[in-house]
Protein backbone atom coordinates (compact mmCIF):
# COMPACT_ATOMS: atom_id res chain seq x y z
CA UNK A 1 0.00 0.00 0.00
CA UNK A 2 1.30 2.94 -0.68
CA UNK A 3 2.43 5.67 1.48
CA UNK A 4 -1.44 7.45 2.64
CA UNK A 5 -0.98 10.66 4.55
CA UNK A 6 -3.11 12.37 2.33
CA UNK A 7 -5.76 9.84 2.86
CA UNK A 8 -9.45 11.54 3.86
CA UNK A 9 -11.11 10.65 7.54
CA UNK A 10 -14.21 11.94 8.98
CA UNK A 11 -13.85 14.36 11.55
CA UNK A 12 -14.70 16.84 14.05
CA UNK A 13 -13.12 19.89 13.66
CA UNK A 14 -13.16 22.00 16.59
CA UNK A 15 -13.05 25.68 17.22
CA UNK A 16 -9.47 26.29 17.77
CA UNK A 17 -8.63 23.66 14.30
CA UNK A 18 -7.98 20.54 16.22
CA UNK A 19 -9.68 17.59 14.91
CA UNK A 20 -11.66 15.48 17.09
CA UNK A 21 -12.62 11.45 16.05
CA UNK A 22 -15.15 11.87 19.11
CA UNK A 23 -17.98 13.88 20.22
CA UNK A 24 -18.18 13.62 23.87
CA UNK A 25 -19.92 15.56 26.52
CA UNK A 26 -18.07 15.46 29.87
CA UNK A 27 -18.96 16.27 33.14
CA UNK A 28 -15.56 16.63 34.98
CA UNK A 29 -14.95 16.77 38.91
CA UNK A 30 -12.22 19.24 39.73
CA UNK A 31 -12.07 17.13 42.68
CA UNK A 32 -13.31 13.65 44.43
CA UNK A 33 -15.90 14.92 46.81
CA UNK A 34 -17.25 16.29 43.17
CA UNK A 35 -17.49 12.86 41.84
CA UNK A 36 -21.23 11.85 43.08
CA UNK A 37 -22.60 15.49 41.85
CA UNK A 38 -20.60 14.83 38.87
CA UNK A 39 -22.38 10.99 38.06
CA UNK A 40 -25.92 12.67 39.49
CA UNK A 41 -25.76 14.67 35.97
CA UNK A 42 -24.36 12.16 33.60
CA UNK A 43 -27.22 9.73 35.34
CA UNK A 44 -29.87 12.70 35.04
CA UNK A 45 -28.80 13.86 31.12
CA UNK A 46 -28.69 10.83 28.67
CA UNK A 47 -25.49 11.40 26.16
CA UNK A 48 -23.14 13.00 28.79
CA UNK A 49 -20.43 11.46 30.67
CA UNK A 50 -18.78 11.69 34.25
CA UNK A 51 -14.74 11.41 34.49
CA UNK A 52 -15.16 10.37 38.29
CA UNK A 53 -11.16 10.59 40.10
CA UNK A 54 -9.31 10.14 43.50
CA UNK A 55 -8.09 13.29 43.37
CA UNK A 56 -7.87 17.30 43.47
CA UNK A 57 -7.73 18.43 47.14
CA UNK A 58 -5.29 19.73 49.28
CA UNK A 59 -2.48 19.54 46.24
CA UNK A 60 0.01 21.86 46.23
CA UNK A 61 2.95 22.83 44.31
CA UNK A 62 4.46 21.15 41.11
CA UNK A 63 1.54 17.86 41.86
CA UNK A 64 -1.17 20.92 42.16
CA UNK A 65 0.18 22.07 38.53
CA UNK A 66 -0.26 18.96 36.75
CA UNK A 67 -3.92 18.19 38.54
CA UNK A 68 -4.59 21.75 36.45
CA UNK A 69 -2.89 20.91 33.62
CA UNK A 70 -4.48 17.41 33.38
CA UNK A 71 -8.23 18.55 33.90
CA UNK A 72 -8.31 21.55 31.37
CA UNK A 73 -5.91 19.02 29.23
CA UNK A 74 -8.86 16.68 29.16
CA UNK A 75 -11.46 19.13 28.81
CA UNK A 76 -9.44 20.76 26.02
CA UNK A 77 -8.73 17.48 24.30
CA UNK A 78 -10.77 18.01 20.89
CA UNK A 79 -12.45 14.60 21.19
CA UNK A 80 -14.54 16.40 23.91
CA UNK A 81 -17.03 18.82 21.89
CA UNK A 82 -18.43 20.69 25.37
CA UNK A 83 -17.76 20.28 29.04
CA UNK A 84 -19.18 20.72 32.44
CA UNK A 85 -16.95 20.97 35.62
CA UNK A 86 -18.03 20.61 38.81
CA UNK A 87 -16.26 21.39 41.96
CA UNK A 88 -16.84 21.91 45.55
CA UNK A 89 -15.85 25.77 45.52
CA UNK A 90 -16.17 28.08 42.57
CA UNK A 91 -11.99 29.29 42.83
CA UNK A 92 -10.24 26.16 41.08
CA UNK A 93 -13.63 25.00 39.46
CA UNK A 94 -13.54 28.69 37.53
CA UNK A 95 -9.46 28.19 36.75
CA UNK A 96 -10.36 24.92 35.21
CA UNK A 97 -13.13 26.26 33.21
CA UNK A 98 -11.13 29.46 32.34
CA UNK A 99 -8.41 26.85 30.77
CA UNK A 100 -10.65 25.15 28.76
CA UNK A 101 -12.92 27.90 27.70
CA UNK A 102 -9.41 29.00 25.47
CA UNK A 103 -10.26 26.08 23.49
CA UNK A 104 -13.22 28.55 22.24
CA UNK A 105 -15.71 25.13 23.41
CA UNK A 106 -19.13 25.40 25.25
CA UNK A 107 -17.92 24.86 29.13
CA UNK A 108 -19.69 25.66 32.27
CA UNK A 109 -18.74 25.61 35.81
CA UNK A 110 -20.75 24.69 39.06
CA UNK A 111 -19.60 24.62 42.45
CA UNK A 112 -21.21 22.79 45.80
CA UNK A 113 -21.05 25.06 48.57
CA UNK A 114 -24.00 26.95 49.27
CA UNK A 115 -25.74 24.95 47.18
CA UNK A 116 -25.50 21.44 47.84
CA UNK A 117 -25.48 18.37 45.91
CA UNK A 118 -29.53 18.76 44.37
CA UNK A 119 -29.64 22.13 43.53
CA UNK A 120 -25.74 21.32 41.64
CA UNK A 121 -26.89 18.89 39.82
CA UNK A 122 -30.39 20.27 38.65
CA UNK A 123 -28.20 23.59 37.45
CA UNK A 124 -25.75 21.59 35.76
CA UNK A 125 -28.00 19.19 34.22
CA UNK A 126 -30.13 22.04 32.54
CA UNK A 127 -26.66 23.04 31.22
CA UNK A 128 -25.35 19.44 29.92
CA UNK A 129 -28.92 18.92 28.40
CA UNK A 130 -28.17 22.32 25.91
CA UNK A 131 -24.87 21.18 25.13
CA UNK A 132 -25.92 17.69 24.46
CA UNK A 133 -28.33 18.78 21.90
CA UNK A 134 -26.13 21.01 20.52
CA UNK A 135 -23.35 18.65 20.38
CA UNK A 136 -25.67 16.63 18.63
CA UNK A 137 -26.17 18.43 15.74
CA UNK A 138 -22.41 18.58 15.00
CA UNK A 139 -21.27 16.90 11.52
CA UNK A 140 -18.01 15.24 10.79
CA UNK A 141 -16.44 16.69 7.74
CA UNK A 142 -13.32 15.57 5.18
CA UNK A 143 -10.35 16.04 7.24
CA UNK A 144 -6.56 15.29 6.18
CA UNK A 145 -5.31 11.85 8.57
CA UNK A 146 -2.31 13.93 8.97
CA UNK A 147 -3.96 15.74 10.99
CA UNK A 148 -4.47 13.58 13.59
CA UNK A 149 -2.37 13.35 16.75
CA UNK A 150 -1.47 9.47 17.70
CA UNK A 151 -0.15 8.19 20.56
CA UNK A 152 1.41 5.06 21.93
CA UNK A 153 2.31 3.32 24.85
CA UNK A 154 2.21 -0.73 25.31
CA UNK A 155 0.99 -2.74 28.03
CA UNK A 156 1.32 -6.54 29.83
CA UNK A 157 3.91 -6.79 27.06
CA UNK A 158 5.80 -9.86 26.69
CA UNK A 159 8.41 -10.90 23.95
CA UNK A 160 5.85 -10.96 20.92
CA UNK A 161 5.21 -7.26 21.54
CA UNK A 162 8.94 -6.86 20.79
CA UNK A 163 8.50 -8.84 17.44
CA UNK A 164 5.50 -7.71 16.10
CA UNK A 165 2.90 -5.40 18.21
CA UNK A 166 5.27 -2.95 18.75
CA UNK A 167 7.11 -2.60 15.70
CA UNK A 168 3.76 -2.42 14.01
CA UNK A 169 3.10 0.94 15.70
CA UNK A 170 6.89 1.49 14.61
CA UNK A 171 6.04 1.28 11.24
CA UNK A 172 3.01 3.26 11.10
CA UNK A 173 4.68 6.21 12.90
CA UNK A 174 7.79 5.75 10.47
CA UNK A 175 4.93 6.17 7.47
CA UNK A 176 2.48 9.15 9.17
CA UNK A 177 4.94 11.03 11.19
CA UNK A 178 6.98 12.21 8.08
CA UNK A 179 3.20 13.04 6.49
CA UNK A 180 2.48 15.28 9.70
CA UNK A 181 0.85 13.97 12.54
CA UNK A 182 2.01 14.69 15.80
CA UNK A 183 3.15 11.08 17.77
CA UNK A 184 4.05 10.85 21.50
CA UNK A 185 5.58 8.06 23.60
CA UNK A 186 6.46 8.47 26.58
CA UNK A 187 6.46 5.42 29.98
CA UNK A 188 10.38 7.09 31.57
CA UNK A 189 11.01 3.97 34.25
CA UNK A 190 10.32 1.58 31.03
CA UNK A 191 13.55 2.86 28.92
CA UNK A 192 15.31 1.61 31.56
CA UNK A 193 18.01 -1.05 30.18
CA UNK A 194 17.07 1.17 26.56
CA UNK A 195 17.84 4.72 27.48
CA UNK A 196 21.51 4.48 25.41
CA UNK A 197 19.33 3.83 22.36
CA UNK A 198 16.74 6.32 23.14
CA UNK A 199 18.84 9.11 23.86
CA UNK A 200 20.28 8.50 20.34
CA UNK A 201 16.75 8.70 18.82
CA UNK A 202 16.36 12.60 19.89
CA UNK A 203 16.43 14.82 16.71
CA UNK A 204 19.70 16.74 18.16
CA UNK A 205 22.38 16.16 20.82
CA UNK A 206 20.76 18.89 22.67
CA UNK A 207 16.84 17.19 23.00
CA UNK A 208 18.61 13.53 23.66
CA UNK A 209 20.36 15.41 26.70
CA UNK A 210 17.57 16.79 27.76
CA UNK A 211 15.79 13.26 27.52
CA UNK A 212 18.82 11.95 29.29
CA UNK A 213 18.73 14.17 32.30
CA UNK A 214 14.65 13.64 32.71
CA UNK A 215 14.80 10.23 32.50
CA UNK A 216 18.12 9.94 35.31
CA UNK A 217 15.74 12.51 37.92
CA UNK A 218 13.11 9.91 37.58
CA UNK A 219 15.69 6.95 38.44
CA UNK A 220 17.51 9.05 41.37
CA UNK A 221 14.06 10.78 42.90
CA UNK A 222 11.75 8.32 42.71
CA UNK A 223 13.30 4.91 41.84
CA UNK A 224 16.59 5.18 44.13
CA UNK A 225 14.51 6.75 46.90
CA UNK A 226 11.60 4.74 47.34
CA UNK A 227 12.87 1.25 46.37
CA UNK A 228 12.50 -1.30 48.78
CA UNK A 229 13.41 -4.56 46.70
CA UNK A 230 15.42 -4.90 43.23
CA UNK A 231 11.80 -4.11 41.69
CA UNK A 232 12.18 -7.75 39.73
CA UNK A 233 8.43 -7.95 39.86
CA UNK A 234 7.81 -4.28 39.20
CA UNK A 235 9.62 -4.10 36.27
CA UNK A 236 9.07 -6.63 34.49
CA UNK A 237 5.47 -6.86 35.99
CA UNK A 238 4.11 -10.53 37.08
CA UNK A 239 2.21 -10.48 33.50
CA UNK A 240 5.56 -9.83 31.66
CA UNK A 241 7.45 -12.26 33.28
CA UNK A 242 4.54 -15.08 32.53
CA UNK A 243 4.58 -13.55 28.93
CA UNK A 244 7.96 -14.82 28.95
CA UNK A 245 10.30 -11.38 29.77
CA UNK A 246 13.16 -12.00 32.05
CA UNK A 247 14.56 -8.38 32.70
CA UNK A 248 13.87 -4.67 32.07
CA UNK A 249 16.52 -4.18 29.52
CA UNK A 250 14.62 -6.89 27.49
CA UNK A 251 11.78 -5.16 27.98
CA UNK A 252 12.55 -1.61 27.54
CA UNK A 253 14.27 -2.69 24.13
CA UNK A 254 10.79 -4.00 23.04
CA UNK A 255 9.33 -0.98 24.22
CA UNK A 256 11.20 0.92 21.79
CA UNK A 257 10.54 -0.88 18.82
CA UNK A 258 7.41 1.40 18.99
CA UNK A 259 9.20 4.05 17.30
CA UNK A 260 10.04 2.66 14.68
CA UNK A 261 13.14 2.88 12.35
CA UNK A 262 13.70 6.83 11.49
CA UNK A 263 11.76 8.57 13.57
CA UNK A 264 13.31 11.11 15.69
CA UNK A 265 11.65 12.77 18.75
CA UNK A 266 11.78 16.36 18.56
CA UNK A 267 10.67 17.82 21.65
CA UNK A 268 10.29 16.31 25.37
CA UNK A 269 6.87 16.88 26.95
CA UNK A 270 5.95 17.38 30.84
CA UNK A 271 3.41 15.07 32.01
CA UNK A 272 -0.30 16.28 30.71
CA UNK A 273 1.74 19.19 28.83
CA UNK A 274 0.15 19.98 25.35
CA UNK A 275 3.28 19.55 22.42
CA UNK A 276 4.37 23.31 21.17
CA UNK A 277 7.08 22.23 18.57
CA UNK A 278 5.10 21.61 15.95
CA UNK A 279 4.67 17.73 14.07
CA UNK A 280 6.49 15.33 14.95
CA UNK A 281 7.34 12.85 17.51
CA UNK A 282 7.24 13.68 21.37
CA UNK A 283 8.59 12.24 24.55
CA UNK A 284 6.51 12.46 27.65
CA UNK A 285 7.54 11.95 30.90
CA UNK A 286 5.25 9.29 32.43
CA UNK A 287 4.17 6.19 34.67
CA UNK A 288 4.12 2.81 32.51
CA UNK A 289 0.84 2.08 34.30
CA UNK A 290 -0.88 2.69 31.45
CA UNK A 291 -4.12 4.11 32.58
CA UNK A 292 -1.93 7.19 33.89
CA UNK A 293 -0.04 7.11 30.82
CA UNK A 294 -3.22 7.19 28.65
CA UNK A 295 -4.94 9.68 30.64
CA UNK A 296 -1.63 12.02 30.50
CA UNK A 297 -1.35 11.59 26.53
CA UNK A 298 -5.21 12.59 26.74
CA UNK A 299 -4.70 15.28 28.60
CA UNK A 300 -1.55 16.32 26.47
CA UNK A 301 -4.51 16.50 23.38
CA UNK A 302 -3.96 13.01 21.36
CA UNK A 303 -7.42 11.75 19.98
CA UNK A 304 -6.44 8.27 19.03
CA UNK A 305 -3.96 6.17 21.45
CA UNK A 306 -2.40 2.97 19.78
CA UNK A 307 -1.73 0.58 21.93
CA UNK A 308 0.21 -3.08 21.77
CA UNK A 309 -0.31 -5.77 24.26
CA UNK A 310 1.54 -9.05 24.73
CA UNK A 311 -0.44 -11.45 27.28
CA UNK A 312 -3.61 -8.89 26.86
CA UNK A 313 -3.96 -5.62 28.47
CA UNK A 314 -7.70 -4.66 28.57
CA UNK A 315 -7.26 -0.99 29.46
CA UNK A 316 -9.62 2.09 27.93
CA UNK A 317 -9.79 5.82 28.09
CA UNK A 318 -12.91 7.68 28.75
CA UNK A 319 -12.47 10.39 25.94
CA UNK A 320 -9.40 8.97 23.68
CA UNK A 321 -10.53 5.41 21.39
CA UNK A 322 -7.34 2.92 22.74
CA UNK A 323 -6.40 0.53 19.50
CA UNK A 324 -5.37 -2.93 20.95
CA UNK A 325 -2.56 -4.39 18.56
CA UNK A 326 -1.29 -8.11 19.90
CA UNK A 327 0.43 -10.27 18.24
CA UNK A 328 0.28 -13.01 20.63
CA UNK A 329 -1.83 -15.78 18.92
CA UNK A 330 -2.80 -17.47 22.76
CA UNK A 331 -4.10 -13.68 23.50
CA UNK A 332 -6.12 -13.89 19.92
CA UNK A 333 -7.39 -16.90 21.23
CA UNK A 334 -8.51 -16.53 24.44
CA UNK A 335 -8.94 -12.52 24.61
CA UNK A 336 -10.31 -11.82 21.17
CA UNK A 337 -13.22 -9.40 22.66
CA UNK A 338 -9.95 -7.20 23.23
CA UNK A 339 -7.89 -7.45 19.97
CA UNK A 340 -9.16 -4.67 17.83
CA UNK A 341 -5.39 -5.58 15.44
CA UNK A 342 -4.14 -9.33 15.35
CA UNK A 343 -0.82 -9.26 13.92
CA UNK A 344 -0.08 -12.66 15.11
CA UNK A 345 0.77 -13.31 11.11
CA UNK A 346 4.02 -11.70 11.86
CA UNK A 347 5.23 -14.53 14.05
CA UNK A 348 4.05 -17.06 11.41
CA UNK A 349 6.01 -15.27 8.82
CA UNK A 350 2.71 -14.96 7.11
CA UNK A 351 2.86 -10.81 7.44
CA UNK A 352 5.42 -8.32 7.08
CA UNK A 353 5.88 -5.63 9.62
CA UNK A 354 5.12 -3.75 6.63
CA UNK A 355 1.92 -5.11 5.68
CA UNK A 356 1.11 -4.75 9.55
CA UNK A 357 1.90 -0.84 9.87
CA UNK A 358 -0.65 -0.37 6.98
CA UNK A 359 -3.01 -2.84 8.42
CA UNK A 360 -2.72 -0.33 11.86
CA UNK A 361 -3.06 2.90 9.66
CA UNK A 362 -6.12 1.46 8.42
CA UNK A 363 -7.18 1.14 11.38
CA UNK A 364 -6.50 4.16 12.87
CA UNK A 365 -8.34 5.83 10.11
CA UNK A 366 -11.59 3.77 10.51
CA UNK A 367 -11.50 4.10 14.51
CA UNK A 368 -10.81 8.09 13.56
CA UNK A 369 -14.20 7.67 10.95
CA UNK A 370 -16.36 6.44 14.05
CA UNK A 371 -15.16 3.00 14.72
CA UNK A 372 -15.77 1.93 18.28
CA UNK A 373 -12.30 0.11 19.70
CA UNK A 374 -13.11 -3.05 21.79
CA UNK A 375 -12.12 -1.41 24.52
CA UNK A 376 -15.13 1.35 23.75
CA UNK A 377 -17.18 -1.45 23.02
CA UNK A 378 -16.73 -3.03 26.26
CA UNK A 379 -16.90 0.44 28.69
CA UNK A 380 -13.54 0.67 29.49
CA UNK A 381 -13.02 4.12 31.05
CA UNK A 382 -10.43 4.04 33.40
CA UNK A 383 -9.48 8.03 33.68
CA UNK A 384 -6.44 7.93 36.42
CA UNK A 385 -4.71 11.22 37.25
CA UNK A 386 -0.84 10.79 38.26
CA UNK A 387 0.10 12.11 41.48
CA UNK A 388 3.64 13.30 42.61
CA UNK A 389 4.04 13.44 45.87
CA UNK A 390 1.55 13.19 48.93
CA UNK A 391 -1.02 16.21 49.67
CA UNK A 392 -0.86 18.48 52.74
CA UNK B 1 8.47 -20.92 4.35
CA UNK B 2 6.95 -23.13 6.58
CA UNK B 3 5.53 -21.88 10.46
CA UNK B 4 8.85 -21.25 12.63
CA UNK B 5 8.86 -22.60 16.23
CA UNK B 6 10.98 -19.88 17.32
CA UNK B 7 12.07 -16.26 16.42
CA UNK B 8 15.39 -14.59 16.92
CA UNK B 9 16.02 -10.93 16.04
CA UNK B 10 19.59 -10.24 15.49
CA UNK B 11 22.53 -13.05 14.56
CA UNK B 12 24.10 -11.47 17.73
CA UNK B 13 21.77 -12.97 19.67
CA UNK B 14 22.57 -15.75 21.69
CA UNK B 15 18.60 -16.57 22.90
CA UNK B 16 15.42 -16.94 20.76
CA UNK B 17 11.79 -16.78 21.63
CA UNK B 18 9.59 -19.89 21.49
CA UNK B 19 6.16 -18.26 19.59
CA UNK B 20 3.94 -21.33 19.62
CA UNK B 21 1.74 -23.16 22.45
CA UNK B 22 2.58 -26.01 23.93
CA UNK B 23 6.22 -26.80 22.69
CA UNK B 24 7.35 -29.97 23.98
CA UNK B 25 11.07 -31.08 25.11
CA UNK B 26 12.96 -32.91 21.93
CA UNK B 27 11.21 -30.34 18.91
CA UNK B 28 12.77 -29.80 16.63
CA UNK B 29 12.41 -26.67 16.29
CA UNK B 30 12.78 -24.05 12.60
CA UNK B 31 14.55 -21.06 13.66
CA UNK B 32 13.91 -17.83 12.04
CA UNK B 33 16.16 -14.66 12.27
CA UNK B 34 13.99 -11.67 11.41
CA UNK B 35 16.86 -9.46 10.41
CA UNK B 36 17.22 -11.35 7.32
CA UNK B 37 14.61 -14.29 7.33
CA UNK B 38 17.71 -17.03 7.34
CA UNK B 39 16.86 -20.02 9.70
CA UNK B 40 18.36 -22.92 11.25
CA UNK B 41 17.12 -25.77 13.52
CA UNK B 42 17.56 -26.58 17.03
CA UNK B 43 16.15 -28.96 19.52
CA UNK B 44 13.78 -27.71 22.70
CA UNK B 45 15.65 -29.19 25.56
CA UNK B 46 12.85 -28.80 27.66
CA UNK B 47 8.60 -27.72 27.66
CA UNK B 48 8.87 -24.31 26.80
CA UNK B 49 5.60 -21.80 27.12
CA UNK B 50 4.19 -19.30 24.18
CA UNK B 51 7.14 -16.31 24.60
CA UNK B 52 9.60 -17.94 26.64
CA UNK B 53 13.43 -17.89 25.77
CA UNK B 54 15.62 -20.47 24.52
CA UNK B 55 19.55 -20.50 24.51
CA UNK B 56 20.97 -20.45 20.96
CA UNK B 57 24.40 -21.94 22.79
CA UNK B 58 25.40 -23.26 25.46
CA UNK B 59 26.07 -20.63 28.22
CA UNK B 60 27.86 -20.34 31.62
CA UNK B 61 26.63 -18.16 34.46
CA UNK B 62 28.43 -14.69 34.43
CA UNK B 63 27.67 -14.71 30.69
CA UNK B 64 25.62 -11.34 29.11
CA UNK B 65 22.64 -12.55 27.38
CA UNK B 66 22.15 -10.79 24.08
CA UNK B 67 18.96 -10.12 22.33
CA UNK B 68 18.12 -7.24 19.49
CA UNK B 69 21.90 -7.26 19.59
CA UNK B 70 21.92 -5.60 22.69
CA UNK B 71 22.77 -6.80 26.69
CA UNK B 72 19.42 -7.76 28.20
CA UNK B 73 21.19 -9.38 31.59
CA UNK B 74 23.82 -11.68 33.19
CA UNK B 75 23.27 -15.72 33.55
CA UNK B 76 23.22 -16.56 36.93
CA UNK B 77 23.55 -20.46 36.21
CA UNK B 78 24.84 -22.33 33.40
CA UNK B 79 21.96 -23.32 30.60
CA UNK B 80 22.97 -25.92 27.70
CA UNK B 81 21.97 -24.71 24.14
CA UNK B 82 17.72 -25.65 23.39
CA UNK B 83 17.72 -25.02 27.15
CA UNK B 84 14.77 -22.81 28.72
CA UNK B 85 16.00 -18.75 29.60
CA UNK B 86 14.21 -17.04 31.97
CA UNK B 87 14.18 -15.86 35.91
CA UNK B 88 15.73 -19.01 36.66
CA UNK B 89 19.05 -18.77 35.17
CA UNK B 90 18.84 -14.72 33.35
CA UNK B 91 18.85 -11.83 35.79
CA UNK B 92 18.72 -7.78 34.94
CA UNK B 93 22.26 -5.57 35.30
CA UNK B 94 20.25 -2.86 36.38
CA UNK B 95 17.93 -3.72 39.80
Amino acid sequence: MALNGNQKIMAYRRENGRVGVRNHVIVLPVDDISNAACEGVANNIKGTMALPHAYGRLQFGEDLDLHFRTMIGTGSNPNVAACIVIGIEPGWTNRIVEGIAKTGKPVAGFSIEQNGDLKTIMDASRKAKEFVHWATELQREECDISELWVSTKCGESDTTTGLGSCPTVGNMYDKLIPEGIYGCFGETSEITGAEHICKARAASPEVGERWYRMWKAYQDDVIEAHKVDDLSESQPTKGNIEGGLTTIEEKALGNLEKIGRECRYIDILEPAEAPKSGPGLYFMDSSSAAAECVTLMAAGGYVIHTFPTGQGNVIGNPIVPVIKITANPRTVRTMSEHVDLDVSGILRREMTIDQAGDALIDMVARTANGRNTAAEALGHREFVMTKLYRSA
Amino acid sequence: MSIPQCLVHEHKDNVGVVVVEGLKAGTDMLCVVTADNSSFHLTAKSDVPIGHKVALADLKAGDTAVKYGEDIGRFVADVEKGGHVHVQNLKTKRW
